[in-house]
């Protein structure tokens, strides 16, 4: 035990008990809570709505404003206030619900969602020994020199930087399924149950085509870890942009094709994946209600709302590391913002984490678009393209991609 | 018959694989969002208002139909001399008016009678102007108040005291009980 303990890495630890922190308390759930303002506000504004635009906070007493508008955006604390709403509602449970299942549906689709957050790089690297000068100065002032300071290893902005970064996002990511499956059929109701049914067929079909259109990206970094896959990007052009490093070569340009094909199979996958219009058959208002959580009230409600738009959020960034660059600068190394390995200045590398949740946000607005843009499919229609096309395109594009790296090599 | 065939329309290849439809889509939904969110910002004249904040009250017409009141004419004598006609036509029944006698004292006792009391229940009123129409005397004018709130039914039953607190002195056009006529 003594042996064991010994070996722990203390400093890893905390580092890693601070990522964890970071990442989902303070990125990853505000994120959620903003995107569904976001999507009010932005299906208002397609609609010529105005949406959420005030929110009373109970502040004027101590002279702040009622509201808080910047350019003119109002409501901007609306989903504080949509949150003490879900806490203040009753939680009420229906007598007919098994109830285990019942409590235990929607812990099963929040937690697979936060979980796969852990494989993302959300920056390149943080050398922290920069802020070295700044923590002498603090400790001269207190009189206390001898404290420790940070040591110029710097720490990468990544949880848990696993070789096997994609398939761990897919494979807890896929569990996600079992907590609307869990609440259709927990809530004993026929509505629920349908929205159940419908989703497990739907999401079973499209991981498929999810994984598979992976494959030729894969192959192309020969690869399977998300930070070497971001640093090859930002060194090489990104997939979908290759215009500097390796990028300008013929062979990445010939791939270009199959890697846009693979981007739009996994940008729908993605779109079914988390149950989003135009897939969202497991909620279809119009059909079933509120689908697998028509009986569910409150808090655990709000927990599947917020599952989904984690989901959402992950899956965004899994699109952004593979596709579109993860957090490298677009043109970086051209313009002296490039990565290099132990050599990054800490203020690039907030600079990158900067830059990979704004892509994110580019891709939620993108999400909400789609969403009030297209209409729903019907559930055979969906089916049918899941079997019929996305999986035929996606098994075609594998073997596309390997002719064509065969016919011209890479390097 | 008069059954018309509706020919499905022959899609292109393009339409029928979202290319240019969701091109097309993305368009009209952007272009709108655009539009919008330009007029909340503030950047673009806006066609609507913000209720509670910016009110249209000034520009009301003269004909607008809001709350039923009751008015005093110039000499602050209750025009009302519960004749009960605005009862009895009222469409939803929302008005009860109790009669009562002028006493023989009283400056006005010519007039004989005056409510005692005059209830427009507001959750019943439907603001068609029936009891404005058909008033011999002139007394009951619907006003220009239009949020009319309250907590409890209570609240939005006006008693007397409230519709003349409401509909205040009107100078009219009925002169048979003072001394112009």
């Amino acid at each position: 035990m003594g042996h064991l303990l010994a070996n722990i890495d203390l400093t890893f630890l905390i580092a890693s008990v601070v990522k964890i922190v970071f990442l989902t308390f303070l990125v990853i759930l505000p994120m959620v809570a903003y995107s569904v303002y976001a999507e009010r506000r932005f299906s208002a504004v397609i609609q010529d709505r105005v949406g959420p635009n005030r929110t009373g906070i109970p502040l004027t007493l101590f002279g702040f404003k009622k509201d808080i508008q910047i350019l003119g955006i109002g409501g901007l604390t609306q989903p504080m206030a949509d949150g003490i709403k879900f806490l203040l509602k009753e939680d009420f449970t229906p007598k007919s619900v098994n109830a285990f299942y019942y409590w235990l549906a929607p812990c099963l689709t929040m937690v697979p969602a936060l979980m796969t957050c852990v494989v993302l790089p959300f920056g390149s690297e943080l050398r922290l020994s920069d802020l070295n000068g700044l923590l002498s100065w603090v400790y001269g002032v207190i009189g206390m020199a001898d404290l420790p300071v940070f040591s110029s290893v710097p720490v990468p902005s990544v949880i848990a930087d696993l070789s096997v970064g994609p398939l761990y996002t897919f494979a807890i990511a896929s569990l996600g399924v079992y907590g609307i499956v869990i609440a259709g059929w927990a809530s004993n109701s026929k509505y629920p149950f349908l929205g159940g049914v419908r989703a497990s067929a739907q999401m079973i079909s499209y991981e498929l085509s999810l994984g598979l259109s992976i494959i030729p990206v894969l192959m192309v970094f020969g690869e399977l870890n998300l930070t070497k896959m971001s640093i090859y990007q930002d060194a090489n052009g990104w997939l979908l942009l290759p215009l500097w490093g390796e990028g300008l070569s013929l062979a990445r340009w010939v791939l270009w094709i199959p890697m846009g094909l693979s981007f739009c199979i996994f940008v729908v996958a993605m779109f079914a994946e988390t149950n989003r219009l135009p897939f969202d058959m497991a909620e279809c208002e119009t059909e079933l209600v509120a689908g697998y959580h028509t009986e569910y009230s409150s808090m655990k409600f709000a927990l599947f709302f917020l599952g989904e738009y984690a989901a959402m959020i992950i899956g965004s960034g899994l699109a952004v590391t593979l596709f579109l660059g993860g957090w490298s600068i677009p043109f970086g190394p051209l313009i002296g913002l490039g990565y290099s390995a132990g050599d990054t200045p800490l203020w690039l590398g907030l600079l990158h984490i900067g830059v990979f949740l704004g892509k994110i946000v580019f891709f939620i607005l993108f999400f909400i678009l789609i969403r009030w843009t297209l209409p729903r499919f019907r559930f055979d229609q969906l089916m049918k393209l899941g079997w019929m096309v996305m999986f035929e395109l996606a098994l075609f594009n594998v073997v596309l991609t390997a002719f064509l790296m065969w016919l011209v090599p890479l390097k | 018959m008069a059954t018309i065939f509706v020919k499905r329309p022959k899609l292109a290849w393009h339409e029928s694989w979202f290319i240019s439809t969701f091109a097309k889509g993305l368009k009209i939904t952007l272009g709108h969002a655009l539009k919008t969110f330009l007029e909340i910002t503030g950047k673009k004249e806006k066609v609507t208002m913000e209720y509670p904040e910016q009110k249209w009250d000034d520009n009301l017409p003269e004909y607008y139909r809001g709350a039923p009141a009751l008015v005093t004419d110039e000499q602050d004598r209750e025009r009302c001399v519960s004749c009960q006609l605005c009862e009895f036509i009222c469409p939803p029944k929302a008005i009860r008016i109790t009669p009562g006698e002028i006493p023989s004292d009283d400056p006005w006792a010519k007039v004989e009678k005056r409510p005692k009391e005059f209830d427009i229940d507001m959750t019943r009123c439907i603001y068609c102007g029936m009891c404005e129409e058909v008033c011999p005397e002139q007394a009951i004018y619907l006003r220009k108040d239009y949020a009319i709130t309250g907590e409890s039914r209570a609240e939005l039953m006006h008693d007397k005291a409230k519709l003349y607190q409401i509909g205040g002195k009107r100078i009219g056009l009925v002169n048979k009980w003072n001394e112009l006529k």
